[in-house]
């Protein structure tokens, strides 16, 4: 049985003889000039939530003033090692499944759906943002782009495993188109905006 | 499914139509996310040139299929991806069957995937003793009904609050009556949760895969795709080839586009990229045509295989809004699915092209401008002529053009049918009379207009002033 060589000859057969060129995609150019506002307000309208902050301890801060200790949290970011694990990393990923919140840092951001750009090498785990109930990510003001035109340029041809943007906490409004946050991953997002 | 007896759409239209309350809600949902959808797009400075961009990398897509799924295939494989091939929805199945075998695997957690609604996958798999569990909330109540998926991005749109508490008190033991989508949503997640943590193989769809690098992309809200994959040990993946863009970059347009016009979102929550199997995981991919080559090599129809499933076509269709998903009896409902439909079985699916106003909204609100409405009214060409239409259709269609043809026929019968609406209005005014389905007719005129410019036209006025 070789499939593989029927289907590919059909499709040589079939598809269209004239063929059309890929479009110009710098023509996708707009912009914009206030991408934090546009970031916050859109992140906002999908239920999530942003946090400004100066640095490190200002996160140190609201971890102890917003989450229980008795609660397992766990970090990718050395810094963070007061108030989060770092040692999870090569566990069987099924282990995480008690965790309350992630705090993981994203590469970037993008204004117009607010979305934050994580691959498998800042991640710690795949499973690490989904598993856990509440989800943290800390990214730079200054990593925001306007739109996924420009994210695609910064992601270039770079190499990951596994990469995915996260705009928002899971959600689904699958009974009676009734929004209901907490589907299946966190049930909420903070986004840390470091000066 | 495939063994039962079809019910067509209009037969399927109608008994939906018995219950006007809920046609209305129904109708009303579903314009509710078509709103949705326009005022994210508005949002867009550059929305018109997305689409236009998208079309055009589509098309490009069609007209070198074969060079990028030979890239696509080399690779994956180089990512360290097992890539797979089925010429039809049986060697599919028999494919995914066969990694379960192989690994010894009973259970399977399966993310959104409507290829393996068109193969029948669960089906197949329960004969073979494997159990599946849809992930994707939506999915899931329709399957704990035992119903396929209404819809292809709202799975069960059909149904009320009521139904789904009803449904999960019956198989996850919620309390009796309570209808809050909040309560009920939480108690799906405890339960699936549970799956989740135990399966050790997930099978999810593709929404694109990158011939260039060999990745593919899996966009989820709920979270369900990743959570499957990233705890099992074996990650089968389905597309059918038509999934394919060039390269990485492309991803930025359909990203764009999808949820937008899908449910007026920014983007889904997830858009996942896999490109290669974490420590110790297996992937696969399974690449399917099932009939798309075919349509591949028509060239009316060959533009429906640039869809990227993102649904507006029926949040927008009159027809799809007033006779719901099921009524189509096929994995992909609405227009895109009409097109789609006959391709894959031209009698069991010669009504679905006549399920269609030509309105054209669909084709307006296409986020990769395929001309779904044109199409729709080429197939009824082609239905017809190689006979797939009902005999009373082409008996009436047939007298029609032999009297629109012949001005004394076609005065004779105006005369007649005018004395038959006004003297013996029960002869035409019945049950046996499609036109008087759900319609009044207007008041039968004295005379027709060929009567009347007779007598008022200048040169009858003219005559009658000598």
């Amino acid at each position: 049985m070789n499939s593989k060589a029927e289907i590919l000859k059909k499709i040589k057969q079939n598809q269209p003889q004239n063929t059309t060129d890929l479009p110009d995609l710098e023509l996708l150019n707009s912009d914009n000039p206030n991408v934090l506002e546009t970031y916050k307000t859109v992140l906002k309208g999908i239920g999530g939530e942003t946090v400004e902050v100066a640095g490190y301890q200002d996160i140190l801060d609201f971890i102890r003033n917003n989450y229980s200790p008795d609660r397992r949290i766990i970090t990718t970011i050395p810094e963070l090692s007061e108030v989060a694990s770092l040692n999870w990393k090569n566990d069987d990923p099924h282990t995480l499944q008690d965790v309350e919140l992630a705090i993981i840092s994203g590469h970037f951001g993008v204004a117009e759906n607010s979305a934050i750009w994580v691959t498998d090498d800042i991640l710690g785990q795949r499973v690490a943002p989904f598993i856990a109930q509440y989800l943290a990510i800390i990214i730079k003001k200054s990593d925001i782009l306007a739109t996924m035109q420009l994210a695609y340029k910064k992601i270039g041809n770079l190499e990951y495993g596994f990469g995915t943007f996260i705009a928002g906490p899971s959600k689904t409004a699958d009974i009676e188109q009734s929004l209901v946050l907490g589907a299946h991953g966190a049930r909420g997002l903070i986004v840390f905006l470091l000066d | 499914m495939s063994s039962e007896k079809i019910i067509s759409h209009s037969e399927a239209s109608t008994i939906f139509n018995k219950d006007i309350e809920r046609v209305n809600w129904h109708d009303e949902t579903l314009w509710f996310v078509r709103e949705k959808r326009d005022k994210s797009a508005h949002q867009i400075p550059d929305w018109e040139l997305l689409r236009e961009t998208a079309s055009q990398i589509k098309n490009n897509v069609l007209s070198n299929i074969h060079d990028y799924l030979v890239e696509f295939e080399a690779n994956a494989q180089k990512n360290g991806i097992t890539v797979h091939w089925a010429a039809d929805a049986k060697e599919h199945n028999e494919i995914v069957h066969a990694i379960m075998v192989k690994n010894n695997v009973k259970q399977m957690v399966k993310s959104k995937s409507m290829l393996t609604e068109e193969c029948h996958l669960n089906d197949y798999l329960a004969d073979k003793g494997i159990e599946v569990i849809d992930s994707d909330l939506g999915e899931y109540i329709v399957q704990l009904r035992k119903e396929p998926p209404s819809h292809i991005v709202l799975p069960a749109i059909h149904l009320k609050k009521e139904d789904v508490s009803e449904t999960f008190h019956e198989h996850l033991g919620t309390e009796k009556g309570n209808f809050d989508p909040q309560y009920l949503t939480e108690s799906a997640r405890q339960s699936l949760r549970n799956t989740f943590l135990t399966r050790k193989v997930a099978l999810t769809g593709v929404n694109f895969a990158v011939a260039e690098t060999g990745e593919f992309v899996v966009c989820t809200n709920e979270g369900n795709a990743d959570m499957g994959a990233h705890l099992a040990d074996v990650h089968i993946a389905c597309m059918g080839f038509e999934k394919l863009i060039p390269q990485r970059k492309h991803l930025g347009v359909f990203l764009r586009l999808l949820a937008r016009s899908a449910t007026g979102q920014p983007i889904t929550t997830f858009s996942s990229h896999f490109k290669k199997p974490r420590n110790g995981q297996e992937m696969h991919i399974v690449i399917v045509d099932n009939g798309r080559s075919t349509q591949l090599g028509r060239e009316d129809f060959r533009n429906s295989l640039k869809c990227i499933r993102c649904g507006a076509c029926m949040n927008t269709c009159p027809v799809y809004r007033r006779s719901g998903g099921h009524s189509y009896h096929n994995a992909v409902a609405g227009p895109i699915g009409s097109i789609l439909a006959p391709n894959l079985d031209m009698s069991k699916n010669a009504d679905l092209p006549f399920a269609s106003t030509l309105c054209g909204s669909c084709t307006n609100v296409c986020p990769v401008k395929i001309d779904i409405h044109d199409q729709l009214y080429k197939w009824r060409q082609v239905l017809v002529k190689e006979g797939h239409t009902p005999t009373a259709k082409t008996m009436a269609m047939k007298t029609m053009a032999t009297v629109l043809a012949n001005p004394t026929i076609f005065s004779i019968a105006g005369k007649s049918g005018r004395f038959v609406m006004k003297n013996i209005p029960a002869l035409v005014n019945n049950k046996m009379n499609k036109w008087f389905d759900q319609r009044e007719m207007p008041a039968v005129p004295e005379e027709s207009f060929r009567e009347w410019y007779k007598k008022n036209s200048r040169e009858s006025k003219a005559k009658d002033n000598e």
